[in-house]
């Protein structure tokens, strides 16, 4: 396993968030994390990247455990977040971005140039000038400069115009035919869960369903996602 | 070409041009304002890269300065006198040599206070900067050896080889060259991706963990070099003045290092030089008129601060690029 969180309790100050939270990951796996708004799919991620570390359970990256280690180093090993609300950092241009984060490897500009073409054609823009979609272009991009053994994407396509989803959709889909394990969470089923390969969905709190999206029914729909 | 690259050459052919000309008809009294303003400008080049770039309010440069300062005028008075200074070794007066070690040495300190401040941050981080520099201020009034109070003259100016460096443009130009490739330091390390980590950590310090940059590393970083910088710039500010006294050490001299960038432009590759022109003029014009000079200097960095947040050259240049 790639990815290994186990019954995971997390806090913000005194009030709990997080209540028993389960997930796995193997090696070139697309993960959705669903659940309705408010459920802890960002506060699982957040505890997954230590920036909220959990008071209790046990979270392990390729087999090491990630409890007391800084938010940096865990980024080192290889997790990749593209936070929500896709931030950049607004007083540096797109090129700058893009090489504060890069470590060696097989992601570099050209590639993610490749990728996301409008970047290259924004390179020494502001990242604040930049439209929403490319935004969020630009934050896969720095995710990726980092080369990452786990992409995180915290709602990468929210807010965003029909047509910018449909090209973020589709650098997704090419980053996991690409083979890049992929942890998801977004709230448009309908492209989530032909992309995933498992769901985990949350529910106050706690992980309390796990299967494949083929097994998502109406009833499971119902339940934990109203819809 | 950019309208601030314009300003920027302006201020650069400026700044060579007046001392040139005050040459040529025999008044001397401005080529020592002019090394004055690149002195200052140099010393705030370092606290630019700390402050503009890094975010890091350091109200502590002032002990950099000093202690540049005092590495000139200690390796000159044995140097003058021939007696060893530690392990043997003797004084000198070569400027190059006595740079190094003024670099060395304030870059050595800014790693040591680094490490310990830059655990903190906010108002804490300039408390403790100013705590430093205090205690480096103190300790050169109590140390004897060195003119304590009244600080320690430089009989001669120090040499550089092949110019004399007794004639005020000599040591201007030299000034001049060190500012010059200074600026160009500070723009190849904004241009760099350690630049943009250090950016990218003032502008959100958790963000640019989850990328994989440890904030610290790279502050301190900045900071060692700063301090480097900004202590190189005591050195010349000694043989400057040919005198180092504790003086130059007190937070007002930390203070008016911010008060520079300020008024230049936070961040900005020639803020520090604009901010420095600005100031020395200030005391130079207003202080034939009155004593008071400070208070007007109060209301006109009361002004670039309220109006003009660009400083200088944000008012001429328009568009600041300072996030």
């Amino acid at each position: 396993m790639l990815l290994e969180v186990n019954d995971i309790a997390t806090y913000y100050g005194s009030s709990q968030a997080l209540f028993g939270v389960d997930l796995a990951l193997d090696e070139g796996e697309v993960l959705a994390l669903m659940g309705r708004n408010g459920m802890g799919k960002s506060t699982t991620i957040r505890s997954i990247c230590n920036l909220n570390p959990p008071k209790s359970g046990t979270i392990n990256f390729a087999g090491t455990s990630t409890s007391r280690q800084p938010a940096f180093r865990i980024a080192r090993w290889g997790i990749g977040l593209v936070p929500e609300g896709r931030r950049c950092f607004a007083a540096l241009t797109v090129y700058e971005n893009l090489i504060a984060a890069a470590r060696p490897g097989r992601w570099t500009l050209e590639r993610v140039n490749e990728l996301f073409p409008r970047l290259s054609e924004r390179r020494n823009q502001l990242s604040q000038t930049l439209s929403g979609g490319e935004q969020q272009m630009l934050a896969i991009g720095r995710a990726l400069m980092t080369n990452p053994r786990l992409l995180i994407l915290d709602e990468a396509t929210e807010g965003l115009a029909p047509v910018i989803r449909q090209d973020i959709w589709r650098a997704i889909r090419a980053l996991k035919s690409d083979g890049l394990s992929i942890l998801l969470v977004d709230k448009t089923l309908s492209e989530l869960l032909p992309v995933a390969d498992r769901c985990v969905i949350l529910e106050n709190g706690r992980s309390v369903w796990s299967g494949e999206p083929a097994s998502i029914d109406d009833a499971v729909k119902d339940r934990y996602l109203g819809i | 070409m950019s309208r601030e690259t314009v300003v920027n050459l302006i201020l650069a052919v400026l700044l060579l041009a007046v001392p040139l000309l005050a040459n040529a008809v025999g008044q001397p009294f401005y080529i020592t304002l002019a090394t004055r303003i690149a002195i200052l400008a140099l010393a705030a080049t370092g606290l630019n890269l700390a402050l503009g770039l890094g975010g890091l309010v350091s109200f502590g440069h002032a002990a950099f300065f000093g202690i540049g300062g005092y590495a000139a005028g200690i390796l000159a008075t044995h140097g003058f006198s021939g007696d060893p200074l530690i392990f043997g070794l003797s004084g000198t007066n070569l400027m190059p040599v006595i740079w190094l070690v003024a670099a060395v040495t304030a870059g050595l300190a800014g790693l040591a206070i680094g490490a310990i401040s830059l655990r903190t941050s906010g108002v804490y981080f300039i408390m403790i900067t100013l705590a430093f520099a205090q205690m480096v201020y103190y300790f050169a009034v109590s140390w004897p050896a060195y003119g304590g109070e009244d600080g320690l003259s430089i009989l001669v100016r120090n040499q550089f080889p092949g110019v004399n460096s007794m004639r005020p443009l000599s040591f201007f130009l030299i000034c001049y060259v060190v500012l010059l490739v200074s600026i160009g330091l500070f723009a190849l390390i904004r241009a760099s991706r350690f630049g943009s980590a250090l950016q990218a950590a003032r502008q959100n310090p958790v963000r640019v963990a989850t990328v994989g940059i440890r904030p610290f590393r790279i502050r301190l970083t900045a900071f060692a070099i700063s301090a480097m910088m900004t202590g190189l710039a005591g050195a010349l500010f000694a043989d400057l003045n040919r005198f180092v006294s504790p003086s130059m050490l007190s937070w007002h001299m930390s203070g008016e290092l911010i008060v520079l960038i300020i008024l230049g432009g936070t961040g900005r590759l020639f803020g520090p030089l604009a901010g420095a022109a600005l100031y020395v003029i200030i005391e130079y014009a207003l202080g034939g008129i009155t004593e008071r000079w400070q208070f007007f200097l109060g209301l006109i960095l009361l002004g670039v601060v309220l109006f003009a947040r660009g400083g200088l050259l944000g008012f001429v240049t328009g568009k600041a690029r300072h996030g």
